[in-house]
This record gives C-alpha cells, structure tokens and sequence, in this order.
C-alpha cells in the first residue's frame, strides 16, 4: 500500500515535471500574443494587462490587406488536400502491400522507407527549377506534390501494420456475401482499420502543417504561402516596431487547428475495434 | 436448390504443393454430403474452390448444371459459414445477418423480416442490436450461421463450424445443425476433421487423405465396408484393431487363432494379409455363451487396463505380432495413440481395444479369456491396403 503510494507520487512528479518542460513555452506564447506591443518586452511571464490586439491585427483588412489570413486559408487547404490524396492512395498501396503476392513488393516497401529517410533539403534546389519551368512555382499543387512524396511512405507504413491485423477470413466472407472485391475492400476493411486511417491522417495533416522548408522555398506569394512561411513576412505596425506579438498571435492561432485535428479523430480511434471479429 | 459437381478437380498450389488431386463427387441436391480426414488432407481446400475463395487448377465445377470455374465467390449463389465466424465486428447482429441482402439491395422492409425471422429460427431474437464482440462463442456462431440462413443461398458450405467450440456445446451445435439442414432442405458441404460429426450429421461423407478422395457412402456403409485401411482406421471410436495375418491353404492364421478362409479361399494366393476387427466385435467368454460355438475363435490375453464406462467396458490388452505397417495406418498413428494410448506397446507386441458387456468380470493385469467375432472380420491387403472384401466384390460383379 505504502509502496503503491509512493510510486504514485514519484510519477505524478515525473509527468509534471515533462508537462512543466513541455508546455511552459506554449504558455509564454501565449502570454507574449496577449500583451499589449508597448508591453512585450516588461520580461513579464503573466501579463500584466490582456488584450487582443495582436490578434485583431492578424485579421484587419479583410482577406486582401490581412498579411495572415490568406495563408490560413492555404495552409487548411493545402494540409487538408494533401492529408485526403495520400490517404486514399495510401490505403490502396497498403492493402495491395498487406494482402497480396506480387513482384516487386520488397522493392516498393524499400523505396518507400528510403523516400521517407531522404533529406528534403536536397530535393529543394532541384524542384525550385523545375517547379518554374513546369509553371508550379507558387501554386497550390506545388506545394501539395512534394508533400504527398513524404507522407506517402509514412502513411503507407503506418496502413501496412493495420491492414495485416485483420483477419483475411473476414474479406472472403463478405465476398460470398456477395460483395465485389472493391465493396469488401470499402464496407469491411476500410472500417475495421479506421483507427489506423485516422492515425495515418493525423500524422500527414501535422506533416503538411508543419512543413517550413518547402513552403518558404517554393512559394513567393500570397498565392500559395503558408502560414509557417507566411509568419518569416510579419511586418511591425511601422519598420522600427518588431512583429514580435502579432507572430505570437499567429503561432497561437495555428496551433489550434491541430489540436482541434488530433482530438476530433482521437474520439474515432476506438481501440479494440476488432475484438470479437474471430474467436479469442 | 442446386446440385454440386465436382468433375477431375485438382489444385496445385503456386509453390507446388498439390492440395487436392483428381477429386470426383456428385454432391445431390439437398443432400448433407460431409468432407472429413485428418488437418492436411485437402479437404477445407476443396470446400474453398467450391466457395469460389482458391482457384481450380483444373477440372469442372458445375453447381445446379452451370460450370461456375471462373464465377466470383459473389455469383454463385452460395453462403458459407467459417471456422471462426468472420463476423464484421463494425457491425450489429442485425447488420451483419442483413449484409448480403443489403448488398444485393433487397428492399429494408424485407431484409429486417428475413433478419428477424432467421434470429428467431437461431434464438438470436434479444442479441439483434449487439456487437459480435459482447456474444458469447455459442452465440457468435448461430450468427455466422443465420448469415448464411438469411440469403436463402442454393448450397450451405461450413469449414469445420464447431471445432471452436467447446465439447458440451458442440454436441448441442449439432445437433442444431441437423435440425436445421432438415428444416431447410439446401444442399449443404460441411468440412470437419472429426469422425464422430461426419457420422453423426452426414447423409453421406467423403474420406479424404493427402489430397484423394478415399470413399464416399453412407455412415454406415463406411462403417460396415471400409474400402482401404485408412477409412477403416479413420471412422469409428473407438478404431479398427488391426493385426497382421496369413492365408495358408484355405485357412485364416491370426495371431488369436486360426479361422476358416471362407470366401477368400481359392481367390486370393496363399500370403499376408491385414486382419482388422473393431472393438466391438471381441466379447467375454462368459457373456457370449453358446455364440461361440457357432463362429469365431476364443483365446486368452493379460488385459492390461480396463475402462468402464457404465454402458460399456473398454478392455486394452496386447498380443504378440509383428505390427502392421502401413502409409495409410502411419497418417492416422496420432490420432489413434490420442484414443488407445498404444504408445506403451513394447516392440512385438500390438494393442487390442474390446468393447465388452458392462457384466464382464475382466481385471486389470488378470489373464482373461475372450471370444472374437470373426465373421466381421476386415481383410485388407498389406501392399496397397485395398479391402479385400471390397476387390473380392468387384470380380464378382
């Protein structure tokens, strides 16, 4: 019992201490994005007075002169596109890759870690030309295009080990039940392996979210540059005033679409899902 | 309604293995044709390539007349039921029982009374809106069997459908099957590795090892006039004793005694043959009274174990013999050690499963004195173990 206590308390200790490490330079973000810009710099954890004005000056002008809000909308949508296509195409190449016999298998698995292990820095150079001849340059696809290149073997690994887990036996049945191969595929296994689809999903959506380098290096515009990139351009309210609490305000504000992301599938991620599919 | 054929049916696997060899049945329509051998003999894969689940390297398969090779599982009108239930876990009793009928987009109204109509014929009518995964084993399977019921299909194929079950509610399960294939009247294949459920379900049963189909019969006619030394070792439990034994000039010389040859005489050289007697066929001297003075031969033995089961007397003794050696008899060697528990047979020596009256007063260890019946006695031949009774027959035809 006593041990029991104090076991308890060693660990509360230890995951505190994580939290602490962890959360502290979200909290001073935050702190920094409520500050007043005559405030920013009183080295003060906690505000001393709050106010929202960084956050309005994200938002002032409308989607025209705003400098944030065309790049939220191009990184939901670019993030969201690219989570959906390597999603889908994941699923079929995972399926293929847990559930088939073909040539060439090995070779497809090994491509894919290596994809997944390339530095994206060497690919940078190389797409920034060949994005201006093709017209990508600063597009919505030019973005999306390097982005399923790295997610894809990520998610497909991921697909993989859900896909194998599920017993074959349950495929066969719905095909004597009368289901073509594709609707055993979309009514059995898709939903016996949505844990899975969603833990693929959320780790591709933070991919795309997060990605820096490509945005800041393929992108020259409003067009298409993300939010990431979009922050490295905050301008002060004149050129003597440093952006230091509007980038506060932004950081913050693009946070809360993953967080919102991650605990939306985290609901859906019924663990023991397919308990009592077969005997055991 | 349809009837199934199976026409020179082979499959070889990609790596070369050759599952099932040359099989022929004619599977009646209605009938409850049964597939049984020991785990490997290819019969679970002939009940694939009827499902349409493992392709047919060659041969014809036709169900009601149409050759159905090159059908999709989903265009040949049938259901099955699998050795683990495959239920859709995502989904409710009453959506995995309705999904066939909702994929062939048969009207709601509809499917919800044949769903509730097969839950009440399977006592399932309280579990509709559960998942598989809160039913008990017993449960999980009436609903991989209402999945099939449902769909009224033209063939019930089941891969070994109780064998996850536990013993108690396995006899229970089967006796639900055979109310139910009785109700239904649909052709129905059922795989099993266990003698006792071919027996006991099967209008007929098919033996198979290592891939060929041995015979195919009534239980009884298996029973009574196995064709080779594996179906005579395979069905019945207790097994077949076997021993080996010379035919010498008109007469039968056993290791129990000698026997008139009967109508083996004058057909058959003079040579070895395998003797094989089922338990029940041996009886204690003092029981048989005057029985034994029409047919038969007595002789003693030192009964080594003794089991009593109340309705009958199981008495294990051994006698002295070479053995019988046999491929056919070597595929069965564990089942049969699992049944007899030969296995502390000293070299020389075979062990003798009797069958004996409840009032035998044999004991362990005593020297006791048996009569055997003869007349029922199986002669196999010791080279290709074919029933010599059953080529004796076929001259004569």
């Amino acid at each position: 019992m006593g041990r029991g206590t104090s076991d308890y308390a060693r660990w509360s200790i230890a995951i505190a201490l994580v939290l602490v490490f962890a959360l502290i330079p979200v909290v001073w973000l935050i702190s920094l994005s409520l500050k007043p810009p005559d405030a920013i710099t009183d080295q003060r954890f906690i505000p001393s007075e709050v106010s929202f004005d960084n956050y309005k000056s994200l938002f002032e002008g409308g989607i025209d002169d705003s400098p944030f809000i065309k790049p939220l909308i191009n990184s939901i949508g670019i993030a969201l596109i690219t989570t959906a296509i390597s999603i889908v195409l994941a699923s079929f190449a995972a399926y293929a890759i847990a559930r088939l016999e073909f040539p060439g298998k090995r070779v497809i698995l090994a491509g894919a870690l290596a994809i997944a292990m390339f530095p994206p820095i060497s690919t940078v150079g190389p797409l920034f030309d060949m994005w201006r001849t093709l017209g990508l340059y600063d597009t919505w696809p030019g973005l999306i295009i390097p982005y399923l290149t790295f997610s894809l073997p990520l998610a497909i690994y991921v697909l993989v080990a859900f896909f194998r887990e599920i017993p074959w036996d349950l495929e066969q049945a719905a095909q004597v039940d009368g289901a073509t191969p594709f609707q055993a595929f979309t009514k059995v296994i898709v939903p016996l392996a949505a844990p899975g689809v969603f833990t693929a999903a959320i780790l591709v959506f933070i991919f795309a979210w997060n990605d820096f380098l490509f945005a800041i290096s393929l992108t020259s515009s409003d067009a298409s540059r993300t939010v990431p990139a979009a922050l490295a351009f905050f301008t002060g309210e004149s050129s003597f005033t440093q952006p230091t609490g509007s980038i506060a305000a932004a950081a913050v504000v693009v946070t809360v679409p993953i967080i919102v992301f991650v605990l939306f599938f985290q609901r859906r991620i019924v663990a023991g899902l397919t308990a009592g599919a077969v005997k055991g | 309604m349809a009837e199934i054929v199976l026409d020179h049916i082979s499959k070889v696997f990609d790596d070369g293995f050759e599952a099932v060899k040359e099989m022929d049945l004619d599977i009646q329509d209605g009938e409850f044709m049964i597939l049984v051998g020991p785990s490997g003999c290819g019969k679970s894969t002939a009940l694939r390539m009827i499902a349409g689940l493992e392709d047919i390297s060659s041969g014809e398969l036709k169900i009601g007349g149409d050759v159905v090779n090159d059908r999709a599982p989903k265009d040949r009108d049938i259901a099955m039921v699998f050795q683990n239930y495959a239920l859709y876990p995502h989904m409710t009793v009453r959506e995995n029982m309705g999904f066939a009928l909702k994929l062939a987009k048969v009207d709601k109204a509809e499917i919800d009374k044949k769903v509730e109509e097969a839950a009440e014929t399977l006592d399932l009518t309280q579990h509709l809106d559960r998942r598989p995964a809160n039913l008990s084993g017993g449960q999980r399977q009436r609903v991989a069997m209402g999945r099939a019921i449902v769909r009224d299909p033209s063939a019930f194929l089941m891969d070994e459908p109780l064998s996850n079950l536990d013993a108690k509610l396995r006899v229970q399960m089967r006796t639900e099957v055979a109310r139910l294939q009785s109700q239904l009247e649909t052709t129905m294949v059922y795989v099993t590795h266990d003698q006792t459920e071919a027996m006991t379900l099967g209008d007929r049963v098919a033996v198979m090892r290592a891939g060929v189909l041995q015979q195919v019969g009534t239980p009884a006619e298996l029973y009574d006039n196995p064709k080779n030394l594996f179906v005579a070792g395979f069905i019945g439990s207790p097994a077949m004793n076997f021993m080996p034994a010379e035919l010498k000039g008109g007469k039968l010389v056993l290791p129990i005694g000698e026997v008139d040859a009967g109508e083996l005489a004058g057909v058959r050289d003079d040579g070895q043959v395998v003797a094989g007697l089922r338990p029940e066929n041996f009886e204690d001297v003092a029981v048989v009274g005057d029985l034994k003075q029409e047919r038969g031969v007595t002789f003693e033995a030192e009964v080594d174990l003794v089991e009593s089961l109340g309705s009958d007397l199981f008495a294990y003794f051994h006698i002295e013999s070479a053995g019988v050696e046999s491929d056919q008899l070597a595929d069965l060697v564990g089942d049969r050690l699992d049944e007899t528990g030969a296995a502390n047979v000293r070299e020389g020596e075979e062990q003798i499963v009797a069958r004996l009256d409840p009032t035998s007063k044999v004991k362990r260890g005593e020297r006791a004195e048996l009569w055997a019946d003869t007349a029922k006695l199986h002669l196999f031949d010791p080279e290709s173990g074919e029933s010599l009774k059953a080529a004796n027959r076929g001259d004569s035809e």
